[in-house]
């Protein structure tokens, strides 16, 4: 039965060709801009380390004096330099890592390469394990390394090919900044977006060519790069002048294992403020939060707003065109009273024409699918050479696959069931007597 | 036109006609508002720099090792690019207008205040407006000898030794308006720091801000007399003749790298070039808009041609009936499109209210103003116009139906 209504619907929509591929068109249009979009926001809300990032929490507290802080405001996003090295010091969390971004020149030995900039990661050691970084040659450094103030360096695979041809390089020398550092590690395909661990360095496609223990980098000086907030007298630091004691411009991220250690943690942050006021350092009451990665990005707003309002549009698009075809649909269907009524007279059950007429719809929404499916594989090329920072990230996954094949199915079903119910309310004797 | 026989007909399809208003509902509700933000973006896209953008170019460059005497460095290097031909003047900056970066100060007008009055970007360079091209409304500009090194002030404001710190600035017209209406701005003093409190000695028409993303607070900017030295966030500012600007930059590179090679170009551009990649993103918006627009309009108004099809070819034995009874064809002509009309018209109605509604739910979420209600009637009358261009092909098919028609046996 099924091919014979297959066979029907083909001929069906053959009869009218133009109108057929308008309404393919149309919903292949709408379903190809809302995949687009729902891709890219999609991509754009991910969690950076699935599995992880629930027990990754972001510490907040609030050093600033008076000015500019209202009760009831939000902490400032980063920490002092001092308190970082408390907090880090203080070791309350199973895992813990200060840092801060920056920028080092890197001197290839040989001169076939002109010296060049790259973006680095100050940071300690817990932040490879903490943040699952794999590895393809060689580790991170330790906790005694940081104090030790060693000249280590965590290199990306990237560079590493540009410096060693993709060789195993742990243990050769790297010249940057005019200072020698040995490579202890070359990361894998690490690079978690978004940038979730440091934002202000920039949200997506984001990744540090270099990481150098933090001890290491500010004792040589090197190059601050993120944003740097000041109160009171503080400046934000000038060429190789780091910012002043008054400003926040270091992130710290700690691993808290359970619900009951981030409590803890939160109770921990709290008497640290206390303690600071009694001792002069902080002026204001205890203000502190306790984000994890997820609740960290949502409060930071990592999306950009021209990705939902784009997300938006399209599906008010592809509602236009579903009441499109829908219409058009339904029209057609009318029209051919006359040949239902026949079918009805002749034994066909209501059921037999509804079942016809949904596939009829269906094979309509099926093409329709198919074209929504390859214009947003189309979509999502011309992301891709935007020149956005995340256009490097929209791919459509498994789950997007799935997702376009449920809509299309979906929105052809939505089209399909109205018009064939409606067609099929025709009374077999009437239609027949008018002619 | 009699009204009542084309409604009549209209209830005998009241599904299909209300799915077409719904759907022109829709269309109008969506392309009211998507207009709408096109008109904002290129209002922001235009929005105003106060320089005198054809005629500059930016080069910045990183040193590879630390440099001794930035300031020394920056002094040499300045005079090197005064010596390229074609320049005109030069100067360091900190940053440039929609430069996508920037340095920003929160001010208070006194310094017992407990929240900042307003945040403002802070430009630090000498020459700067000069070079720029930023006119000058009121008082003057900085003067060489007013200007101190950048570390003397940072040591300064940390020893609290305020002999060391600036004393003067020179701020744009739209923060004294907006800091002092009405007043005279010369002569009044405004506070980056507690300590660091300056006398404003000069007003400047515009300069906008590194970061200008909200058009309001967009040209609130002020020159403080300090030097940055060479260093790799800062930049060269070169003024030159805008028909000679690649050919000095390339010129200014080189003389740049000769007389320190220990040093990577990281940026070299016109300002025109600087200006297109801020805006890029807001171009593109504008265009995706521009393209959900054209397509929704061509989707509707296919959809009218199709169903107008339909309903001539339904009603071909009754068009040869009305015929054969003495209606013209301008008659028919004329029902089709009255019908098209009344039809566009309810969609109309219900468009306006989901603008708006739409308009009240963007203005909640994404800082858009109120939809002007200038949009709604331009909306409706392009709506009204591509029902009736859509409708005017079937209608004329209906039209050219013959009388004869009515006799023949359907």
């Amino acid at each position: 039965m099924f091919g014979y209504y297959f066979e029907l619907a083909l001929r069906m929509l053959r009869r009218n060709k133009a109108l057929t591929a308008l309404m393919v068109l149309a919903i292949a249009l709408g379903i190809g801009t809302s995949m687009t979009t729902l891709t890219v926001l999609h991509v754009l809300t991910r969690d950076p380390l699935p599995g992880r990032s629930g027990t990754l929490y972001y510490p907040q507290i609030d050093p600033r004096d008076n000015s500019g802080a209202m009760p009831g405001k939000e902490p400032p996003e980063q920490l002092t330099l001092i308190d970082g090295f408390n907090l880090l010091h203080a070791k309350r969390a199973d895992r813990q890592a200060l840092m801060t971004g920056g920028t080092v020149p890197v001197q290839p030995d040989f001169a076939a390469i002109d010296p060049f900039y790259v973006e680095a990661r100050y940071t300690t050691a817990d932040f490879f394990p903490m943040f699952a970084a794999s590895f393809r040659y060689g580790r991170g450094w330790d906790a005694a390394d940081d104090e030790a103030k060693a000249r280590d360096v965590v290199i990306s695979s990237d560079l590493n090919a540009r410096l060693f041809g993709g060789a195993n390089s742990v243990g050769r020398t790297l010249r940057m900044a005019d200072s020698l550092f040995r490579v202890v590690g070359v990361l894998g395909n690490w690079a978690p977006n978004p940038h979730f661990y440091d934002l202000d360095t920039g949200y997506y496609g984001h990744a540090e060519q270099v990481f150098i223990p933090l001890q290491s980098a500010l004792d040589l000086h090197l190059q601050h790069e993120g944003s740097s907030d000041c109160w009171g007298n503080g400046t934000g630091g000038v060429g190789r002048i780091y910012p002043s004691p008054s400003c926040v411009w270091l992130q710290f991220w700690v691993r808290l294992d359970t619900p009951a250690k981030a409590a803890d943690y939160q109770e921990f942050l709290i008497h640290y403020s206390a303690q600071q006021q009694a001792l002069g350092r902080f002026v204001k009451a205890p203000n502190v939060r306790l984000r994890n990665v997820m609740q960290w990005l949502a409060y930071q707003q990592v999306v950009p707003d021209d990705v939902r309002l784009q997300t938006g549009l399209a599906f008010g698009f592809l509602l236009v065109c579903l009441v499109n075809t829908v219409g058009l649909m339904l029209a057609k269907f009318l029209r051919r009273g006359t040949e239902f009524s026949v079918r009805r007279a002749l034994g066909a059950s209501r059921r037999a024409l509804f079942a016809q007429l949904l596939i009829e719809s269906g094979v309509v929404g099926l093409a329709g699918g198919v074209g929504g499916l390859l214009l947003a594989l189309t979509g999502l090329w011309i992301v891709r050479h935007r020149p956005s920072d995340y256009a490097s990230l929209a791919h459509l996954d498994p789950a997007m696959l799935m997702t376009t094949f449920l809509l299309a199915l979906g929105a052809s079903l939505l089209a399909g069931l109205l018009p064939a119910w409606r067609a099929c309310q025709v009374a077999p004797a009437l239609q027949l007597k008018s002619h | 036109m009699e009204v009542r026989p084309i409604l009549s007909t209209l209830r005998r399809h009241k599904t299909t006609s209300w799915l077409l208003i719904l759907e022109i509902a829709l269309t109008c509700a969506i392309v009211c508002n998507a207009v709408f933000m096109i008109g904002h973006r290129l209002q922001h896209m235009h929005m105003t720099s106060g320089i005198d953008e054809h005629s500059l170019v930016q080069i910045q460059l990183a040193e590879i090792a630390p440099t001794p005497d930035i300031y020394a460095r920056a002094r040499e290097d300045l005079a090197v690019l005064r010596q390229v031909p074609g320049v005109q003047a030069v100067a360091l900056t900190n940053q440039l207008p929609m430069e996508g970066r920037s340095a920003n100060s929160n001010l208070k007008l006194d310094p017992a205040q407990h929240e900042r009055t307003l945040t403002a970007t802070s430009y630090f360079g000498e020459d700067l407006p000069q070079t720029m091209g930023a006119r000058l409304v009121a008082g003057r500009y900085l003067a060489p000898e007013e200007f101190m090194n950048a570390d003397v002030v940072v040591k300064g404001l940390a020893n609290g030794d305020t002999k060391g710190l600036p004393a003067v600035t020179v701020i744009t017209q739209a923060l004294a308006d907006r800091l002092w209406p009405g007043q005279n701005p010369l002569g009044k003093t405004i506070y980056v720091t507690d300590q660091l409190g300056v006398r404003v000695v000069g007003v400047l028409a515009d300069l906008a801000r590194g970061t200008p993303y909200d058009d309001a607070t967009a040209h609130y900017s002020f020159i403080l007399p300090i030097f940055m030295g060479a260093g790799k966030d800062w930049s060269y500012v070169i003024r030159t003749r805008p028909q000679e600007r690649e050919i000095v930059l390339k010129a200014a590179v080189a003389a740049l790298k000769k007389a320190d090679p220990k040093r990577v170009v990281t940026k070299q551009q016109t300002y025109d070039e600087l200006r297109e990649k801020f805006f890029a993103d807001d171009r593109a918006m504008a265009g995706i808009l521009a393209g959900v627009i054209a397509a929704l309009l061509t989707v509707t108004a296919l959809g009218i041609v199709g169903l107008a099809s339909f309903w001539v070819a339904q009603r071909r034995r009754t068009i040869g009936v009305r015929r054969a009874l003495g209606a013209t064809r301008g008659d028919i002509l004329r029902y089709f499109q009255t019908e098209n009309f009344l039809l566009v018209s309810l969609g109309i109605v219900l468009g306006m209210m989901l603008a708006y509604g739409i308009n009240v739910f963007l203005m909640a979420h994404y800082e858009l103003p109120r939809l002007p209600g200038l949009y709604l009637p331009a909306g409706a009358l392009a709506l009204w116009a591509i029902g009736q261009l859509a409708v005017l092909g079937p209608a004329l098919r209906a039209s050219h139906v013959p009388p004869v028609v009515a006799t023949r046996s359907a």
